[in-house]
């Protein structure tokens, strides 16, 4: 505790990652706050002459604007040929190899490649070579010609395959070149001139081409070829439901379809958790209108003095519980709004309970709420202070609900780890517990040390004096 | 700051050669449409467009208006109107919704779509049914690649990584190989490629067939090598809170497109935005360093500027002079960032504070190392009660569950009704989500799976049983993190000294704890030019390995300083701590690492990204 300061800073840089801690703000900070007001005493002279558009802009540099010119040669120099020869082998990207189509009579050689990145293909380019392509439209591109075109932006028609097998032959063709954009064109195409029977049926052994699917129709919000198709896969689960439901924004229609959910084959687990969602929704219209109610006439003192934020609707099942217990803590357990009902109905865990519970009743400095909350009595009938979460937590929860010290000293003396202790203890100032620890630990250097902490002529100051000055005391 | 630095680090090539192309190609298209035209951006192509043109380019190639996309009739009067969007069918949906709302007032204006990086055949069909088809131009900007610093690339597509690795969408594979083509052709020919990762192998297939179709030119290689690897090969590290400066600061004050913007709470004055990069010198010195390092470089740097301040006294006139003209603006610039710097501390400082970041910190470390777990649950536990930052219980949720190979089921279970009930059943999509990924999932007695699936396998025909092994497959889908993190020795032993000052691995970038997996792996197959001795490790991985030579590397091996020079492209984006753990790796090693993302991430990105409760 005592270290020097060098010793400190070696400890801090040599030890592993323990040594660093972002708690300690005594140390790192006030360096940093020295480093401030050293950098904060220059201000001046700088601002003397500042010019602020200097300063201000850091920016990339950017090269003066290059020509059209400059990147038209740039690009014609990129098309320099050189060898075709392929120069990286291909690698297995594991999807099953297609049989080639037969029509082995490649007309891809006569039009010039285009590569994508480097040329610009402006629109008139497109229109003449589409001119050009009608001629050869006739013609049999085959499946797997057809998908090459597709990925290389060169001009296609997909009308002609109108066999089943030539769809599915094209799609398989689509999806071993790895190529959403085009998987997802070929899927466009069959979804128009397929059934969606058939079209759903050959989807189920083909997963890439499905999620592909999945994902259009999630795209361009076709929600009900969507279900459809999920349904026909029996997949019931979240993704299916959960998505309608979200799209429903009137509370009561909503409770309405969750009721239907009820019935769908969600898995134990889940379905447990809807019918939670569906009690929760209904409670809540409940607890609403009677609040909205008592809120407007004005009779109810609670709501007058802590009006309320927001709507209780389709909140979190914790959050419904902390409005409960701010509002309807006394309540008896029969009531809909009670808290002890929440807790009842929906099976909260008593850790769950208690943390929640505290942080209303704090928040409303309802002090004697708080202390009942730990209070248990042994079967002799005395009390003690007893909680699920460990006081170290509670402390916590009590500050970020502003407890005065007085409150807080008394969570505090409860800690068990008399090092955790202390530090709480000074971090909130609570003076008493300190000063008792030190003592109880004998250490005079530290009591004495405490002693510049505590303000002046203070009764702290008073209580460490006496015992500094008992000469019956002991030290270490 | 006393790095092993080796010093024989080649060059890394000139990157403002890409935005050269990008705006100059930009140009060209905007000169497509003749005469005054309004422009419509795409929120979020607004910065990158930011960092390559300014407004003065624009309006010298007669764009009068600069309008966001808002999904909101329009107000403009223009007769001509060009969309510079991404090629999503939302958007495209508006502009049908507009002009057709043209259309019916008997207005008459030309439009023209400029999608960038490509267009997709989903976005034609939508302007076809809509009855838009024709009356629209459509262009595409093959904008690829924003380089971000000099060593960072990055294609700012975040919705990379939920379309390819959630939905199963491959529509950006091909736009990760006409970049790693653009790539390849400015600054190849590559020799060497490498890469973990069912998408890397994608990509790579879709750049070599782009090499293949295309022609090629021969130069001088300036980047020789080049490792893929896909996010989902390592989850462990973007979920870890990030303790090195920069990450420090993309976590808190979220770096978007290399700027970030500095609230009141910062500079104690009005916010500003700043650019972050190596033309910071402050933060260039900064940046790959340990957040307790941080505070000594500055403070020592505000002395330095202190001491150079005090030169002018008892200089003379001549003197002041000179000093005012040579050295005075460089102070006063170092003075402006070093102020921004601490302010910017302070206040991570003062954040990490409040919210216990060293038990948070602690609880992460116990998971890595796999020591006292139910501890770790307790807490994790707490912070879902208290309703803590919901993506934080997520990120602790899925850390647990990623490294001890998912979590029994009555802990899942229960931290599962827990999560729901603190944050809303909503979330029963965001733990589907999960569920699919790997990344939050109940241990499945590996044994009963195959057993299962075996015997299933026998009473149906080949088609079914492939169906099924695809929904076992993905149940079955284990991390394997604690067996990784042995075989790579992840994970120091604790207790052992640390010192951050002086770091002596990658662990440096989590206070010593832990190399993030996907830079051990960079590392370990460049050391070993390719995944021999790995065998284990990439079967841990699931495998998707790969290491392939083009024939243009064999003979030109080790002539130039172009094989030190090597791409790693992260599918799925990257952390920064990644960048940092990379960059020491190259001092270590004389490499010069240029990272290529599809966005930068952490974890709070990720795991948006990840969320349904929004429609």
């Amino acid at each position: 505790m005592m270290k020097s300061k060098a010793d400190e800073e070696d400890y801090w840089n040599s030890s592993k990652f323990k040594a660093f801690t972002f708690d300690d703000e005594d140390d790192e900070f006030s360096r940093l706050k020295e480093s401030k007001q050293a950098v904060n005493s220059i201000r001046r002279l700088v601002e003397e002459d500042d010019d602020e558009d200097d300063v201000e802009k850091v920016s990339w540099s950017g090269e003066p604007v290059g020509s059209i010119s400059w990147s038209v040669r740039e690009t014609a120099a990129s098309n320099q040929r050189t060898d075709r020869e392929p120069t990286f082998p291909k690698i297995n990207t594991d999807t099953p190899t297609l049989s080639k189509s037969n029509s082995g009579y490649s007309l891809s050689s006569l039009f010039k490649g285009k590569t994508k990145g480097g040329n610009f293909q402006s629109f008139n380019d497109c229109e003449s070579e589409l001119h050009c392509m009608n001629e050869w439209m006739n013609d049999d591109w085959s499946p797997e010609e057809t998908i090459q075109r597709m990925q290389q932006g060169k001009a296609f028609s997909l009308e002609k395959f109108r066999s089943l097998q030539d769809k599915l032959l094209l799609l398989d063709f689509a999806v071993s070149a790895h190529d959403g954009n085009v998987i997802t064109a070929v899927l466009i195409y069959l979804k128009r001139t397929l059934g969606k029977e058939v079209l759903f049926r050959e989807l189920e052994s083909r997963q890439t081409a499905l999620r592909h699917l999945i994902q259009y129709l999630t795209e361009t919000r076709d929600q009900r070829l969507l279900l459809e198709l999920l349904r026909s896969l029996c997949r019931t689960g979240p993704c299916t439901t959960g998505r309608e439901h979200l799209s429903i924004t009137d509370e009561n229609k909503r409770r309405d379809f969750l009721k239907s959910c009820l019935s769908l084959p969600f898995s134990p687990e889940d379905s447990a958790h809807v019918q939670d969602h569906f009690t929760l929704l209904e409670r809540q219209i409940i607890i609403e209108a009677t609040d909205r109610q008592a809120e407007r006439g004005g009779k109810v003192e609670i709501f007058q003095k802590f009006p309320r934020r927001a709507s209780i609707l389709n909140m979190p099942l914790v959050t419904t519980l902390y409005y409960c217990c701010f509002y309807h803590y006394t309540e008896p357990e029969g009531t809909y709004s009670s808290s002890l009902n929440i807790r009842q109905t929906f099976k909260i865990s008593e850790k769950q309970y208690f943390v929640t519970a505290l942080a209303a009743r704090a928040k409303l400095k309802a002090w004697s709420d708080v202390d009942a909350l730990f209070t248990s009595r042994n079967w002799l009938g005395f009390t003690r202070k007893k909680s699920p979460l460990s006081f170290q937590r509670v402390v916590d929860i009590l500050q970020k609900n502003s407890a005065p010290t007085q409150v807080l000293q008394d969570y505090v003396a409860l800690v068990d780890d008399a090092e955790l202790r202390i530090s709480l203890a000074q971090k909130h100032k609570c003076h008493d517990i300190v000063i008792n620890t030190y003592r109880d630990l004998k250490d005079r250097q530290l009591l004495l040390g405490y002693r510049g902490k505590v303000e002046r002529g203070s009764a702290e100051e008073r209580k460490i004096d006496e015992l500094l000055n008992n000469p019956r005391r002991r030290w270490k | 700051m006393a790095h092993s630095a080796r010093r024989d680090s080649p060059e890394l090539p000139d990157f403002s050669l890409l935005k050269r192309l990008a705006r100059d190609q930009l140009v060209y298209l905007l000169e497509q449409l003749p005469g005054k035209k309004d422009l419509f951006i795409e929120a979020d192509l607004m910065s990158p467009l930011d960092r390559i043109a300014n407004v003065s380019t624009l309006k010298e190639h007669e764009v009068d208006k600069l309008y966001k996309v808002e999904y909101k009739p329009i107000t403009s009067t223009s007769d001509q109107l060009c969309f510079l969007i991404r090629p999503r069918i939302k958007t495209v949906k508006w502009i049908c919704d507009v002009a057709n709302a043209d259309k019916a007032t008997g207005k008459f204006r030309r439009y023209k779509i400029i999608f960038t990086p490509q267009k997709f055949y989903a976005c034609e069909a939508v302007l076809e049914e809509q009855g838009i088809f024709g009356d629209v131009t459509t262009d595409e900007w093959a904008f690829y690649l924003l380089p971000l610093d000099d060593d960072i690339i990055s294609l700012e597509l975040p919705e990379f990584f939920r379309d390819n690795f959630l939905a199963g969408d491959q529509r950006w594979v091909r736009t990760a190989g006409s970049a790693l083509h653009l790539l390849h052709s400015l600054y190849g020919p590559f020799s060497k490629v490498y890469g973990i990762g069912r998408c890397s192998k994608m990509a790579y297939e879709s750049w070599r067939e782009q090499v293949a179709e295309g022609e090629q030119r021969t130069r001088q290689a300036e980047i020789g090598r080049v490792f893929l690897i896909d996010r989902d090969v390592d989850f462990v590290t973007p979920l870890c809170s990030q303790v090195v400066y920069e990450g420090l600061v993309d976590d808190i004050f979220r770096i978007k497109c290399g700027c970030v913007e500095f609230g009141p709470d910062v500079t104690s004055d009005k916010s500003v935005k700043v650019m972050l990069n190596s033309q910071d010198k402050v933060f260039n010195e900064i940046r790959n360093e340990h957040f307790s390092n941080v505070f000594g470089f500055l403070s020592q740097k505000a002395r330095n500027l202190q001491t150079a301040y005090d030169k002018r006294r008892g200089m003379d006139i001549k003197q002041m002079k000179t000093f005012v003209s040579e050295e005075l603006k460089g102070l006063k610039q170092e003075h402006r960032l070093l102020s921004l710097h601490i302010g910017a501390s302070e206040s991570i400082m003062k954040k990490k504070t409040k919210q216990d970041f060293q038990e948070l910190l602690k609880t992460e470390h116990s998971l890595l190392e796999g020591f006292e777990i139910r501890e770790c649950i307790s807490f994790i536990e707490e912070h879902i009660n208290r309703q803590v930052s919901m993506i934080q219980s997520l990120r602790l949720l899925c850390l647990l569950s990623i490294t001890e190979n998912g979590l029994m089921p009555k802990d899942y279970r229960s931290l599962k009704a827990q999560y729901l009930q603190s944050y809303g059943v909503d979330h029963l999509l965001t733990f589907a989500n999960l569920r699919h990924l790997g990344l939050l999932v109940e241990q499945q007695p590996g044994e009963t799976l195959t057993v299962m699936e075996s015997k299933v396998g026998k009473l149906v025909n080949d088609k079914t049983a492939g169906k099924l092994t695809d929904a076992f497959s993905s149940l079955a889908r284990k991390s394997n993190f604690r067996a990784l993190s042995r075989r790579l020795n992840l994970v120091p032993k604790s207790g052992e000294e640390y010192d951050l000052r002086v770091p002596r691995d990658m662990a440096y970038i989590f206070s010593g704890a832990y190399v993030p997996l996907s830079c051990k792996l960079i590392e370990q197959v460049l050391e070993r030019d390719g995944w021999t001795g790995l065998e284990e490790v990439t079967k841990l991985l699931n495998g998707n390995e790969f290491a392939v030579t083009g024939s243009n590397g064999a003979d030109s091996k080790a002539k130039n300083d172009a094989q030190r020079i090597i791409l790693v492209m992260f599918l799925g984006g990257c952390t920064f701590s990644e960048i940092s753990a990379l960059r020491f790796l190259g001092r270590e090693k004389g490499y010069k690492f240029i990272v290529v993302a599809t966005a930068i991430t952490n974890s709070s990105r990720l795991l948006e990204s990840l969320l349904d409760n929004h429609v």
